[in-house]
């Protein structure tokens, strides 16, 4: 045997989980809520869906020939953040607004940043408030073939009565992906039992979320107006899928509950004392920003520390 | 009884099956044997015998080098022929005491022992560290070192390290189905040696048969239990083991015995039996030789000294190209790139694999998942260590508790990214450590 052997440092095996395997479960998770929107919208859901995704995935691949980068496309990230995009739209939104916002997603806060893993906001979501400021009329208007009017968060908001069942299932107005509370947890279960996220984050956040309303909501313990703030809006998507992002969330146990709990606080700020009926968006955009710090002061005490006994 | 465990830890492809099954069988070495004069932590052995000298098996030929260190034996009768530089499994080239094997093994007269109820503690360890015995699960820490705290009245228990969590690894398995009176006997003789202590025998419950075995055994001895871990990896490292068996938690800079625990592989605690009982020096171990590219995995019965060469040989060869051959587990073992190196005390497996995990896959940027966070039994951040080492960021490499990483493997096993988290850890790590020394 005169060939030398192949030698590195120890460990010598690995898990057969990848980068891209996680993103394309995400990717198969969201298809639920992804269908349903199509179902509930028409093709030109399917339209925008379609252009979205194909803009972040081409900005990202120009982005890295122009710049002589390794071509990441292959991990399905850029998939991932279209998907969460485009479900983020409103069904009537125009294909270009779908393209600037991809391109923003991508570009601007992903690419600009160090691309995967080093961008500070999740951004499908930057991409959205930045949609949302600079074509207001657009991503507020929810008016399209089948529903007009107010969505159901703004109804409430304003005083009226809403369907909770129509919102649950998702027959409702609202952007593409986050109408069904159905499809998102369906898809949300599948990553549980996957392993790909677990509830610290969702489950706090949704929990806080609740008391905040009880305590502040002005209705007190009223199971109706808790179950349509849960479904209605872009809670559950938000929760499940943006809050639950590895790149954007604290990497730490106490920090991802810390964490939670403070997106809980924030949407239920925004929605009840907001000049909008919706503050998901937001509250996660700004609770992305406290991250390193929220990781800085929850640092895993080592094993050990003190010799402590059980 | 409840399973007993740590937070994080792993659960590779175990590999077992391959071996598991196969007795022990011992392994006569044709060619020369080779003894580095350091196969244990502390100061090298110093060699008594010149070229050209006769000896016997069971002879000593090397002599402690200093208080931490340990005396090494002919475990074959022949002639020296050198001592010169040898590479051993970690690449480097080691001093060593190379013997000409004359096929004969003619013993040396074994001397008498006394009666183990009229030795003292003093005698006990002595007997112990004349044998040679390190700790034999791949630390390699002399053994009579380990058996002597400051205040062996304060030690309450005497943990026999039964786990083997390391994937493919059979060798204390076997062990303790074949040979579990001297394992048990180990242990008593080590309990002798602590008034105050209590013994655990620790096995990882993929182990049944072992449990009951060793059950049936002590369930009249009033001072040793059997506990059953959960199967995980890395239940059998040292801090996690001692947390699982008895709750309490040490880390980086305190000893087992800081926290009232002594603990010992099973290899090691057969050897003390052997030691003590039958005043035999340490002179074999038993390797799981395995792997998919052996042809007949087995468990063999080595001298130490023998060429890993023979032992391929005596496992039917390669039934298929090895494309990587590691030095004990998947986890913590060494990769060697070629067999010419020598079993040596803490040598526990030959795993021969056709397929190179590490090499197919390609790192990629950190997603940051957590999941290293998640599986880290030493509860520190691997991926930010990494940066910071990665960086040469010494200072706070420190701060976040860099130092208390075990180098368990399990960050780099688990990374999606495939990034070689323990690898840069355990580079920065060393630079440290060998800072500290100065």
């Amino acid at each position: 045997m005169s060939d030398l052997m192949k030698v590195s440092s120890n460990p010598h095996i690995r898990s057969k989980v990848t980068t891209a395997n996680i993103m394309l479960a995400v990717v198969i998770a969201l298809l639920p809520a992804t269908g349903f929107g199509i179902y509930n919208f028409g093709l030109g859901a399917l339209v925008l869906i379609l252009v979205t995704v194909a803009a972040t995935v081409l900005t990202e691949l120009v982005y890295e020939i122009a710049m002589h980068k390794k071509i990441t496309i292959g991990d399905f990230s850029a998939v991932v953040t279209g998907l969460l995009l485009a479900l983020n739209l409103p069904p009537a939104a125009p294909w270009w607004i779908g393209v600037i916002g991809g391109i923003f997603a991508i570009l601007v806060v992903k690419m600009l940043f160090g691309g995967l893993g080093q961008n500070f906001m999740n951004p499908a979501l930057g991409a959205r408030c930045f949609l949302l400021i600079s074509y207001t009329s657009i991503m507020c208007n929810f008016d399209c073939d089948t529903y007009s009017g107010a969505t159901p968060l703004a109804s409430l908001k304003a005083g009226e009565s809403v369907n909770i069942l129509d919102m649950v299932i998702g027959k409702t107005g609202g952007t593409i992906g986050e109408t069904s509370m159905i499809a998102i947890v369906i898809g949300a279960c599948f990553l549980i039992l996957l392993g790909v996220i677990d509830l610290k984050v969702p489950g706090s956040y949704i929990v806080t979320f609740v008391i905040f309303l009880i305590l502040f909501g002005g209705h007190g313990f009223d199971p109706a107006f808790i179950s349509a703030h849960l479904a209605g809006g872009g809670l559950m998507l938000g929760a499940f899928f943006m809050a639950t992002d590895y790149v954007t969330r604290p990497v730490t146990k106490m920090g991802q509950y810390v964490y939670g709990i403070l997106l809980g606080i924030l949407t239920g700020i925004f929605r009840i004392y907001g000049p909008s009926a919706e503050g998901v968006s937001y509250a996660i955009i700004l609770g992305n920003l406290l991250v390193p710090l929220i990781e800085k002061v929850t640092m895993p005490r080592m094993f050990g520390k003190g010799g402590e006994r059980a | 009884m409840a399973r007993l465990t740590f937070s994080g830890g792993i659960h590779p492809y175990d590999g077992k099956d391959l071996s598991k099954d196969k007795p022990i069988k011992e392994v006569f070495p044709k060619g020369d044997l080779v003894y580095p004069l350091s196969q244990h932590i502390g100061a090298p052995a110093q060699p008594i015998v010149k070229k050209g000298d006769h000896v016997l098996t069971g002879q000593k030929i090397a002599e402690a080098g200093g208080f931490v260190s340990a005396p090494i034996y002919a475990t074959v009768s022949g002639t020296v022929k050198a001592i010169e530089p040898r590479r051993v499994v970690t690449g480097d080239n080691v001093m060593s005491i190379v013997i000409e094997n004359d096929g004969l093994y003619e013993e040396v007269e074994w001397p008498a022992v006394k009666p183990f109820e009229e030795l003292t503690r003093e005698e006990k360890i002595d007997m112990i560290r004349e044998a040679g015995i390190v700790g034999m699960g791949g630390a390699g820490f002399p053994t009579a070192v380990k058996l002597s705290p400051k205040e062996p009245d304060k030690i309450e228990y005497v943990i026999v390290n039964c786990a083997e969590c390391e994937p493919y690894l059979t060798s204390d398995y076997r062990k303790m189905l074949e040979e579990p009176e001297y394992l048990i006997g180990g242990l008593k003789v080590s309990l002798s040696l602590f008034e105050n202590a209590r013994g655990i025998l620790a096995v990882e419950d993929n182990k049944p048969e072992c449990i009951t075995r060793l059950r049936h055994l002590t369930k009249n001895e009033t001072r040793i239990t059997v506990k059953a871990l959960k199967t995980k990896y890395p239940q059998g490292a040292e801090r996690q083991l001692i947390y699982a068996t008895t709750g309490r938690a040490i880390n980086s800079s305190m000893l087992p015995a800081d926290a009232g625990c002594v603990v010992n592989n099973v290899d090691t605690v057969i050897a003390i039996y052997h030691a003590v009982m039958e005043g035999k020096p340490l002179m074999h171990r038993i390797v799981t030789v395995t792997g998919d590219a052996i042809a007949q995995p087995q468990n063999f019965k080595v001298r130490i000294g023998t060429n890993y060469h023979e032992l391929v040989e005596e496992a039917g060869g390669f039934k298929e190209q090895p494309e990587k051959i590691i030095s004990g587990g998947p986890m913590m073992g060494f990769g060697i790139f070629d067999l010419d190196v020598p079993a040596t005390k803490t040598s526990s497996a030959l795993l021969c694999l056709t397929r190179d995990d590490v090499a197919a896959m390609e790192p990629s940027a950190c997603i940051n998942c957590g999941k290293c966070v998640e599986v880290c039994p030493g509860r520190v951040v691997p991926r930010k260590l990494a940066d910071y080492a990665e960086h040469y960021d010494e200072e706070a490499f420190v701060k976040n508790n860099g130092m208390e990483c075990c180098e368990c493997g399990c960050c780099s096993f688990i990374c999606p990214a495939k990034r070689p988290l323990t690898q840069v850890i355990k580079s920065m790590r060393k630079i440290q450590l060998a800072k500290k020394k100065k």
